[in-house]
């Protein structure tokens, strides 16, 4: 196993891209609050050796624990623009400023080319720490290129999801890209393509009611929040407390909206298991 | 009438020409003279009003107790019609409806949000906010309607996708997902038309199409000028300001070029005068039906599939360049 040995040597694992595990030595579980080095919670693939929490990562940490090694970014040279000049409480233009200045990100999906047990694979994996993960049209317009550059090669596609949904300051172009990306993926769908949705936490809002809940398969990690309404506005609207576990990948798993729920310690053995199932040689 | 706050100037002047109305019938005073000139300031201030609405105003109007919904229209453009019912999985969703009907021999499918008209029926159509069976219902009689050559014709008007607990547990993500994929690629032709609120994915789940229009006095937004507010600016009190940041209103729309065309409505709005306004959406409905089918079924879904993929707006930067 190749890629653990790369990942306890640290060797391949690029430190630039880092941002969302956190900096410096110490890392607190933010369930349980055990401690570790950052360095044992690597090791661990970022999950808490106490209680199995899977700490939130970035698009840069899943292309390293999933991808052979070699991995090209795709359309990094797309970037988002104020086109409405929205201003809240601060610019959009500063928040965007604020967002490249504090990551190593140029927007809240990163799209990367490489090979998962041998056989070729397109994923775009989505940032939190970029607004939210928050869908503009950088977003839908990156998925849409990753689509054709799949649709084109023959690729098999994967999103990850992670977002807490629309990227208000793009008003009516965020609510688009819902439609936008379902619509490349039907194309997708057309082309005989696989697409392959895999869910983290948080995966809420139009990412949820557009691409995230549209793959062949659907997946996700254990314990991520998975829903339309955030719990908040259920709450207010219910006028009620939530039950234990509600919205999260097990409940979801139970109501028929996910095909399994895989820990990241199996994730790239069971991305190389679907790859070498949806193969078909006579086709490719 | 019921009138907005902004519409109060109106709101004396339709009193004076009530009173006038009234003495004229009681006594023999002639007041064709004085009815002629309030009528004539009603127009003028009417014209002044509803020429300058900000978007803030214009989400008001939409919102108008007194405007025509979707069973309103349907019944009244079509010579028959019949409303059908249930998503076949779970339940029939009252708060969006559908049903076949026909236009000059025409037949269509016709879905939409249906809000209520009095207390009662608010809530028995829960305030026009679906649930998952809806969109799954809507779904259904896209594709009957499809097996059938029957073009689609959505009118949206909703405050947002229900957020309730068993919607959730429904997957009412899934269910509007679902709705997306599928309009993408529906055979038959599939018009759009916001007739009052255009609330986020809500609306959207039964909002892609081959051309989208919105009625003059509507809005279309990702997120409501109220929730915007209250996310963005911390309070519930900046929903003015919110929808103008949001850039919500038709004409935006259309200059964005996310939308195909807008559809005017009667001065004061679609509740001045719903004849009119069902005569005019009648109109364009024919109209677009007829082009629409013009075209080949594959030519008109590369078309969609063309329009959806150059939505978006972005820059390219030079290699490098953080921005
Ligand atoms: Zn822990």
């Amino acid at each position: 196993m190749g890629w653990f040995k790369r990942l306890k040597d640290g060797i391949q694992t690029t430190t630039k891209f880092k941002k969302e595990a956190p900096d410096g030595l110490w890392y607190q579980c933010k369930q349980c609050h055990e401690t570790f080095t950052v360095k044992e919670l690597k090791e661990n693939f970022y999950i808490c050796s106490k209680c199995e929490h899977h700490a939130r990562i970035g698009s840069h940490d899943y292309f390293d624990l999933i991808f052979d090694g070699k991995f090209e970014l795709l359309f990094e040279d797309i970037r988002s623009k104020d086109f409405l000049e929205f201003t809240d409480l601060k610019n959009y233009k500063d928040r965007l400023d604020v967002a490249w200045e504090k990551t190593d990100l140029t927007d809240a999906i990163c799209v990367a080319h490489g090979k998962v047990g041998k056989r070729p694979l397109c994923i775009a994996a989505m940032d939190f720490s970029f607004i939210g993960g928050s869908m503009g049209s950088v977003v839908g317009e990156r998925i849409s290129r990753a689509v054709d550059h799949c649709i084109e090669t023959m690729t098999p596609f994967m999103i990850i999801s992670k977002s807490g949904g629309a990227r208000m300051m793009e008003s009516a172009f965020s609510l688009m890209q819902m439609a936008k990306t379902s619509t490349k993926l039907a194309q997708l769908s057309r082309a005989k393509v696989p697409y392959f949705s895999f869910m983290t936490d948080p995966t809420t809002g139009g990412v949820t009611a557009s691409f995230a809940m549209l793959g062949d398969l659907n997946f996700a990690e254990p314990k991520a929040l998975i829903g339309f309404a955030g719990p908040r506005v259920i709450k207010e609207t219910i006028k009620r407390d939530l039950p234990e576990g509600f919205q999260r990948s097990e409940f979801l798993l139970d109501h028929g909206f996910l095909d399994f729920i895989v820990d990241r310690k199996e994730l790239k053995t069971k991305i190389a298991d679907l790859l070498f199932l949806f193969e078909n040689k006579e086709e490719i | 009438m019921v009138f907005l706050e902004f519409e109060k100037p109106l709101e004396n002047l339709y009193d004076q020409l009530e009173k006038i109305r009234q003495i004229s019938e009681e006594g023999d005073i002639d007041v064709t003279d004085k009815i002629k000139e309030l009528e004539t300031k009603i127009k003028a201030k009417q014209k002044e009003i509803y020429s300058n609405l900000t978007g803030w105003q214009k989400v008001q109007l939409s919102r108008h107790p007194e405007r025509p919904y979707t069973l309103h229209y349907i019944q009244q453009m079509c010579k028959k019609f019949v409303e059908l019912h249930g998503d076949r999985k779970f339940k029939d969703d009252k708060a969006i409806v559908g049903g076949i009907g026909k236009i000059n021999g025409q037949p269509l499918v016709f879905i939409g949000h249906q809000k209520g008209v009095n207390t009662k029926m608010r809530q028995y159509r829960n305030f026009g906010m679906a649930n998952p069976e809806g969109y799954r219902k809507a779904l259904r009689l896209m594709k009957m309607a499809e097996r059938f050559g029957m073009p689609v014709i959505c009118l949206i008007d909703t405050p947002g996708a229900f957020p309730g607990l068993e919607a959730e547990e429904r997957g009412q993500a899934e269910a509007i997902a679902r709705n997306l994929f599928e309009m993408a690629q529906l055979k038959v032709p599939i018009l759009c038309y916001i007739i009052g609120e255009g609330a986020s994915g809500g609306a959207l789940g039964i909002g892609l199409g081959d051309r989208i229009f919105m009625l003059e006095n509507t809005w279309y937004s990702v997120i409501s000028p109220e929730s915007c507010s209250s996310i963005l600016w911390r309070s519930w009190d900046y929903k003015e300001q919110a929808a103008d940041a949001l850039k919500l209103t038709a004409d935006h729309m259309l200059e964005f070029g996310l939308i195909d065309d807008i559809v005017k409505e009667p001065a004061g709005g679609a509740h001045m005068e719903p004849d009119k306004m069902v005569k005019t959406l009648k109109a364009h409905i024919k109209k677009n039906v007829a082009e629409l089918m013009a075209l080949g079924e594959e030519e008109r879904i590369q078309h969609r599939l063309e329009k959806y993929s150059k939505m978006g707006q972005f820059d390219i930067a030079k290699a490098k360049n953080k921005k």
